[in-house]
């Protein structure tokens, strides 16, 4: 590591015993990054950012929210209503939910898009599906503490996905409720979880960024980082596009917040849960759309399950199904079309998931999920027969030719 | 990093070194009110957390408690409760009146007369928690040890209390605290 220079000598004395400012600089402010990165790459800084709003407004709801199944539903409301400023912690979370997703399924399409998860960077990638998979547990347990009737027969159609294993199935439903329904000792620990799972997820975003800046940031030309030429310092120029990203979408996210906090909700949530009347239309979040409609898509109780488990898990094995040494699909006709196909086909289903399972939607859903398959089936194919584009030498070269001189 | 930012890369031409120097304070103006922004609008983002652990409307709603004296007999006392907290209302006889009354200002820790504490006389209503650190004193029910001056005694550390609530003895730097309350006819009140 590079020794921080400064005349201050406390800094000094505090920097040789633990490299705090040198350390800083370097992942910071003078880290090298790729000339050459586009808005695309700013939904990392942006998800990190939703992140710690989601931890701080969840830390200050949870001193007045009561996880029991007399009192929870009333306690959201009471936030609501008369907590000072509740109303604006309650619709930060809930929308903040919704745009931690939106924001970090546009990272991952970026990332497939950009060839992010080949080598070197598999782990990274790998640490972020892992990142993902605890957020969706993260959401689907938060979305229960409110005990609407969304959330107990959302607890209750989830947790029983559980009990499609073979033999095991109804214990494990069972040990997960700690009785025979969604019932207290359900919201109480999941409400726990809720509550840890954050800390997991920060856990897991510092040895994402840890892994991240081994190799540093992958970039549109998805190629290596060949001089210094080709970089440039984080600070300020990618500190001043991250801000500028993230102004943008703090207005977007305030819409929501302030003008339609309930938009993304479901009006069922607002009546009280009740075990012995199941609503009529029962719909996850639409962050879980997709896979719902996968789900659905399998006309078997555990072929659907596993289905659905396979359509995130896949992700998991993405690095090494896709076999192109090239990295950036603008440099791979067959696989981008096939990328946007597969990103149109995946608003597709979720659109899907929303509808009723039945008629025309069940046979869509099943090309749909078909396709959605396919995609991760043919890129070892597409690897061995598609003919790529010539790659550019250098980001440097490639900058060059977009920069104006003085004299234009 | 700002002696950095200042210098222009190895090879550059004297045209460029002056643009770098030029552009300098543009930039660190840049800096500055980005910077001071910043720092406003995360300011300004942390009120409404701060203010939401402030008791909530429905806790200032219940603030305020109403009591019924005429069940309460001479020489009597009953606790009630305010804002989470005893209070003692206590129906004093003539003799604890006239003890109150008796004590010169100068025995006293924190200086207060009886009259200053009480709007009737015969009634005394003090916030029954002790000035010191936050005990229930005792001497409400019959048999309590009621301390050396007829009072209160908090068995916490010793603090003793006068008819009036006022300390006499211990460690408790003030008097027990009279609540704001008002007489809405002959026999009742309202606390808070």
């Amino acid at each position: 590591m590079k020794r921080m220079q400064t005349n201050n000598r406390l800094l000094m004395w505090i920097d040789e015993r633990l490299p705090i400012f040198s350390y800083s600089d370097e992942n910071l402010v003078s880290y090298p990054t790729p000339k050459n990165l586009n808005y695309w790459w700013n939904y990392g800084s942006i998800a990190g950012i939703v992140l710690v709003i989601m931890i701080v407004t969840g830390i200050f709801l949870a001193m007045n929210y009561q996880p029991h199944t007399d009192v929870a539903f009333q306690s959201v409301e009471r936030i609501v209503r008369d907590v000072n400023y509740g109303w604006l912690l309650r619709n930060l979370h809930m929308n903040g939910a919704s745009m931690f997703f939106i924001v970090v399924y546009i990272h991952m399409f970026r990332g497939l898009y950009f060839g992010s998860y080949k080598a070197p960077r598999e782990l990274l990638w790998m640490i972020g599906v892992t990142i993902y998979v605890v957020m969706m547990a993260t959401a689907f347990m938060g979305y229960v503490l409110p005990w609407g009737q969304m959330s107990f027969w959302g607890a209750t159609v989830i947790t029983n996905l559980f009990s499609a294993l073979p033999v095991i199935g109804e214990y494990i439903v069972v040990w997960i409720w700690g009785g025979f329904s969604v019932d207290a000792p359900t919201i109480n620990r999941f409400f726990v979880w809720h509550y840890l799972l954050p800390a997991v997820i920060l856990g897991l975003v510092v040895v994402h960024m840890w892994a991240l800046h081994i190799h540093k940031s992958n970039n549109p030309l998805g190629i290596e980082i060949k001089s210094p030429a080709d970089m440039m310092p984080f600070h300020p120029f990618y500190t001043i596009k991250d801000l500028f990203g993230l102004g943008i979408f703090f207005m977007f996210f305030s819409f929501f917040v302030f003008f339609a906090p309930d938009f993304l909700g479901h009006p069922d949530n607002y009546i009280p849960a009740n075990p012995m009347v199941t609503p009529p239309h029962i719909v996850p979040e639409w962050y879980f759309l997709p896979f719902y409609a996968i789900l659905r898509a399998i006309p078997d109780k555990l072929g659907g399950v596993l289905a659905m488990a396979a359509g995130i898990l896949v992700l998991y094995v993405l690095p090494w199904l896709d076999t192109s040494k090239v990295r950036s699909a603008t440099y791979r006709p067959i696989y981008k079309q096939l990328f946007w196909i597969f990103v149109a086909n995946a608003l597709f289903l979720g659109w899907l998931g929303q509808k009723p399972a039945e008629g025309a939607y069940l046979i869509m859903g099943r090309l749909s999920t078909a396709y959605y398959f396919l995609f991760f089936l043919v890129l070892p194919l597409v690897g061995r027969f598609e003919k790529p584009k010539q790659l550019p030498v250098s980001i440097f070269e490639e900058v060059a030719k977009k920069c104006r001189t003085k004299e234009d | 990093m700002s002696d950095n930012s200042n210098t222009a890369p190895a090879g550059a031409t004297a045209e460029q070194i002056a643009d770098e120097i030029e552009s300098a304070p543009r930039r660190d103006f840049l800096l500055m009110s980005t910077t001071a922004l910043g720092v406003a609008g995360v300011g300004m983002a942390m009120w409404p957390f701060i203010h939401s652990i402030n008791p909530a409307k429905d806790v200032l709603a219940l603030a305020s408690t109403d009591v019924d004296l005429s069940a309460i007999e001479v020489g009597q006392a009953v606790t009630v409760m305010w804002r989470g907290k005893p209070v003692f209302i206590r129906h004093r006889t003539e003799e604890e009146i006239a003890a109150a009354n008796e004590v010169s200002l100068d025995e006293l820790r924190d200086k207060q007369t009886d009259s200053e504490r009480v709007q009737k006389p015969e009634w005394l209503v003090a916030v029954g928690v002790c000035t010191h650190l936050g005990c229930i004193p005792s001497g409400q029910k019959l048999g309590d040890k009621k301390g050396d001056f007829g009072g209160w005694f908090c068995p916490c550390h010793g603090s003793h209390y006068d008819s009036s609530g006022r300390v006499r003895k211990g460690p408790a730097p003030f008097n027990l605290a009279i609540p704001e309350y008002t007489f809405t006819d002959e026999t009742s009140i309202v606390i808070g």
